[in-house]
């Protein structure tokens, strides 16, 4: 890919490698800002619903607390697992284990889609009960803030089903499993974003 | 791979495509023609921006005027701050990067050749969007800072807002991708030997400058997103009656903006720090307190961005913390002034063009820092916030700083990009020209600013005292004017004239000396091994004085990316997805899909193309 | 070539000392045991407050989640994320980053609740 690769780098370190480090580095503050928005608006909302308490409109439309804490653990597990298929995916590629290596990778992407597809779920069943966007802060900064996590794991599960067909075709071989590390390596940040958002968002009252 | 390599005016003509017409600069992925890109764009925006504060003092040169319409007025300066700083001082610092970096460390190209190619095409596309809402009369109006919630729908209903929003977040985009591209070749692509302790100044500088634009772009990134959704989705997130609070747009936007002017001024360090040894036949006096104060700035950049926030009323705790952070920062950048000091004490001074831009600067940023640490202090800053006091420090540090640096870095290396030699006899009239109407422009604007004349304001009325400062201003920035068409004419009488440039007209003490001017493609014929900091002082030194004109060689055999329009592709792509966004009302979804297919497209075709 | 041949073996060399699946999964063990441990905090700390160890959790509810998400964050940064077999480089390319992103959020949080406060007492 770089015309580094013709011979040896300064520090040893894959050039591409490091790149993806570096853009990880560099996403920290991206959701850090997101993260500040959510709690620095948090409890300022002038309207409900809220995520913890209940509320009753002045035209007397009462609204339960409306996080779904159950939902959301199932996808927190699953983004959980979905780290460790990636993991032994790349385990495969490096020793050439193509059923492995497959099959891993195939559940990782399992994992994203059903992940994703339970944040549809959540923000329609939201819409539903009253909460957009435009609703109040708490809405915008929770849109906004899971909104882009789910961007990103959307932009995971397309690189490595990208991976996937890459690996069908046999060319994710154990010189080349550095393009399957690149993907882990964002899917893995992705994974620790959700991390902190899950306790910030979810579980403090 | 090239198999033949014939010798062509000035470029070598590679096997795989021709290296001239347009479609060569379309597809280029070379680092060298990547930087000219960067600085031909930069030097056009930066002539509009220029015209834009020739018109802005017109209107001001006497009271009362109406040659501008206060909504023109707003547009004019509004485009001329975001134009200099994103349009001209950013990507002219990134021509020096693109260009220089490599050759200074001994690189072949940068690590991310074709990611740099989309940094430019983004660059451009961000630039041109921006500028775009003059063609609609509806350029941005609402300052470069942005603030909140003037930007709301219900004060900004038009497109004006929009044009800068999506201009910045295209412009971002570019940066972050060149930052990552930079990092990465600054520390994996040195040449054998070159230590960190050992890199250019420049380079350090460049460095810390990347780590900057990673860590603080992605705020104002986040801090757009969400002006985004309140004027596209009618979010809430800086409208007060709905609980939201502007103040949150300033911090968000702080944080990037402090970082941000060390971002525009820490490049400019770097050049200052490669010129001075030179023109003093001396090596850089303190190289490792200038990495570590320029290291310290850039860490402590990120503590003080409430500066800018005195008359928000934070409340005093917040206000003596910031305070005492940003006073803390004068200490680094004392250091670095009394390093240069030292550099060029006792040294032979060689008095040419760059070095008189580098004193030019040291003597105009110096007033700028102490204007600086004067509004530090927050009650001295509530009388002089707002005023043209502040307009005076930051062209003081921006353009007395980086714009002095950045064209002595012009002089200094124009002979390496181009193979032509400046005049010295109208470098040093634009000189004399740029420092004497600088001053006049901008140096009694402390006065007018004590007076309390509001900065961002069209017009002033009759018998406050401000007209004869006002009129000084204006004739200053005539003076500017003619400053800089005597560097035009300079650049297209050199442009015109022999290629009289050696590989090392300067007696320099970097790599880039040693390569042919301008450099072939692949840079260095055999990859240099580095032993010292100064390593072709070193090289004559053992040699015994100037070392012969390197000779052009054919290059066969050393693999060069080859070039490629997908980077421009997706380039296309990445702006088109926020076009798509800003027309959605009027294209619905069908135009984010297409956007984001061509996105893809040439992501895709990038990635799977051999390199 | 010949330099680019050492490259790759010494990225495989290298690959050969990241953790084997035992590891992973056990890890992967942990991480799920903290999961539970999280919602079970928020569960005993909130909806059983009123007696016994919910009571005991519910004023430290929030410094326990942080404190357990802080582990699991660490726990795929070091195995799965290679950190803790990895060039250090790559550590502090993703730590100094997350120490100035802390920095802007804790200061961020500390700012417009002083801000709130003061507002209020003078006006
Ligand atoms: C000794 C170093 C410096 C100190 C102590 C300092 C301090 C300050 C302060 C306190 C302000 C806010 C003034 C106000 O709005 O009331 C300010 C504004 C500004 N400074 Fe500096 N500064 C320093 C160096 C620089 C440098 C190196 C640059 C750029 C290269 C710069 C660019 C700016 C700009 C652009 C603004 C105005 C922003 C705006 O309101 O539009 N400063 N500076
Ligand atoms: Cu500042």
């Amino acid at each position: 890919m770089a015309p580094a690769a013709d011979h040896a780098t300064t520090t040893g370190l894959d050039s591409r490698k490091m790149a993806i480090w570096t853009f990880i580095g560099s996403e920290c503050l991206f959701f850090a800002s997101l993260i500040s928005t959510y709690l620095v608006y948090r409890g300022k909302s002038l309207v409900g619903p809220f995520p913890h308490e209940a509320w009753t409109s002045p035209a007397g439309q009462h609204f339960e607390p409306i996080l779904e804490i159950k939902l959301v653990t199932v996808g927190t597990a699953l983004l959980l697992f979905s780290s460790l298929f990636v993991v032994i995916a790349l385990n495969g590629a490096q020793r050439n284990r193509r059923g492995q290596l497959l099959t891993f990778l195939g559940l990782t992407i399992m994992c994203g889609i059903f992940f994703v597809g339970m944040q549809v779920y959540e923000f329609t069943h939201f819409v539903h009960e009253g909460l957009k966007l435009q609703t109040n802060l708490f809405g915008a900064s929770f849109f906004t803030l899971t909104g882009f996590h789910g961007t990103h794991v959307t932009m995971g599960v397309i690189w490595l089903i990208t991976m996937f067909i890459l690996a069908l075709r046999g060319k994710v071989t154990p010189e080349k499993a550095l393009n399957l590390e690149l993907a882990a390596l964002y899917w893995h940040f992705v994974d620790v974003v959700w991390i902190v958002i899950f306790p910030v968002v979810y579980l403090m009252k | 791979m090239a198999t033949t390599a014939v010798e062509h005016a000035h470029a070598d003509v590679h096997a795989h495509g021709s290296k001239t017409g347009l479609w060569s600069w379309i597809t280029t992925v070379d680092h060298k023609r990547i930087g000219i890109l960067y600085g031909a764009t930069a030097f056009v925006f930066f002539l509009m921006g220029g015209i834009e504060a020739l018109l802005l003092r017109i209107q001001l040169g006497r009271p009362d005027n109406t040659f501008l319409s206060p909504e023109m007025y707003n547009q004019l300066f509004t485009m001329h701050g975001t134009t200099m700083i994103f349009l001209a001082i950013m990507p002219l610092s990134a021509m020096f990067f693109n260009y220089m970096i490599p050759l200074l460390i001994g690189a072949r190209d940068v690590a991310f050749p074709r990611l740099n190619a989309f940094s430019y095409w983004v660059f451009l596309l961000g630039g041109l969007f921006l500028n775009s809402g003059f063609l609609f009369g509806a350029a941005p109006n609402q300052g470069w800072f942005g603030y909140a919630n003037l930007t709301s729908n219900q004060y900004s209903p038009g497109l004006n807002v929009d044009f800068w929003m999506i201009g910045l977040q295209i412009l971002g985009i570019a940066s972050l991708a060149a930052g990552v591209n930079f990092f990465v070749t600054v520390l994996n692509l040195r040449a054998p030997g070159m230590k960190l302790m050992r890199m250019p100044m420049f380079v350090w500088m460049s460095f810390i400058t990347q780590v900057l634009i990673l860590l603080a772009f992605p705020v104002i990134t986040v801090a757009l997103i969400l002006l985004m959704f309140d004027r596209f989705f009618g979010s809430h997130f800086y409208v007060p009656s709905a609980g939201g609070d502007p103040l949150l747009w300033q911090h968000l936007f702080w944080i990037f903006g402090h970082p941000e002017v060390y971002i525009l001024i820490l490049p400019s360090f770097g050049i200052v720090s490669e010129i001075l040894p030179v023109f003093s036949r001396k090596p850089l006096f303190g190289y490792a307190a200038m990495v570590f104060s320029g290291a310290f700035i850039a860490f402590l950049g990120f503590g003080v961005w409430s500066h800018h926030m005195f008359s928000t009323g934070m409340g005093p705790i917040a206000d003596t913390v910031f305070s005492l952070s940003t006073m803390l920062i004068a200490i680094p950048t004392g250091v670095k002034i009394f390093n240069w000091i030292g550099t060029m004490w006792g040294g032979s001074l060689q008095m040419k063009t760059p070095l008189y831009f580098c004193l030019g600067f040291i003597a105009m940023f110096i007033m700028g820092g102490l204007s600086g640490v004067m509004h530090a202090s927050p009650p001295a800053d509530l009388q002089q916030t707002d005023t043209y006091f502040v307009v005076a420090h930051f062209h003081y540090v921006l353009f007395g700083g980086s714009i002095f640096a950045l064209t002595a870095g012009a002089y200094y290396w124009w002979p390496k990009m181009f193979g032509r030699m400046l005049s010295e006899s109208l470098g040093k009239l634009h000189f004399w020209l740029m420092l004497i109407g600088f001053n006049l422009t901008f140096f009694p604007m402390h006065f007018v600013g004590l007076l309390g004349m509001p900065r961002r304001v069209y017009t002033y009325p009759k018998g406050l005292g401000f007209e004869i400062y006002n009129q000084v201003e204006t004739a200053g920035a005539f003076l500017l004017l003619i400053a800089f068409l005597v560097f035009i004419w300079n650049v297209i009488r050199t442009t015109r004239g022999p290629a009289n440039a050696p590989a090392d007209p300067w007696n320099g003490a970097t790599l880039e000396w040693a390569i042919p001017s301008p450099p072939q493609e692949f840079n260095f014929a055999e990859v240099p091994v580095v032993h010292s900091r100064d390593p072709l002082w070193e090289t004559k030194r053992e040699r015994g004085g100037q070392l012969p004109e390197p000779v052009r060689v054919s290059g066969a055999g050393i693999h060069m990316p080859h070039p490629s329009y997908w980077p421009a592709v997706a380039a296309i792509g990445v702006a088109a997805v926020f076009v798509a966004l800003m027309m959605l009302p009027k294209l619905g979804p069908a135009g984010v899909v297409v956007a984001v297919a061509i996105l893809f497209l040439g992501v895709f075709k990038w990635a799977f193309e051999p390199a | 070539m010949t330099a680019h041949a050492d490259i790759a073996h010494g990225e495989t060399a290298h690959e050969h000392a990241h953790p084997g699946i035992g590891t992973y999964v056990k890890v992967g063990v942990i991480l799920f045991v903290l999961t539970a441990a999280e919602v079970a905090v928020y569960e005993f700390g909130y909806n059983h407050a009123g007696a016994g160890f919910g009571a005991l959790l519910h004023p430290v509810v929030i410094p326990v989640l942080l404190v357990l998400s802080a582990l699991k964050f660490a726990l795929v940064a070091m195995f799965y994320m290679h950190l803790k077999q990895d060039s250090r480089l790559f550590s502090s390319l993703f730590v100094f980053p997350l120490i100035i992103a802390a920095v802007v959020i804790v200061a961020l949080i500390a700012l417009f609740a002083y801000h709130y406060a003061f507002q209020k007492l003078i006006h």
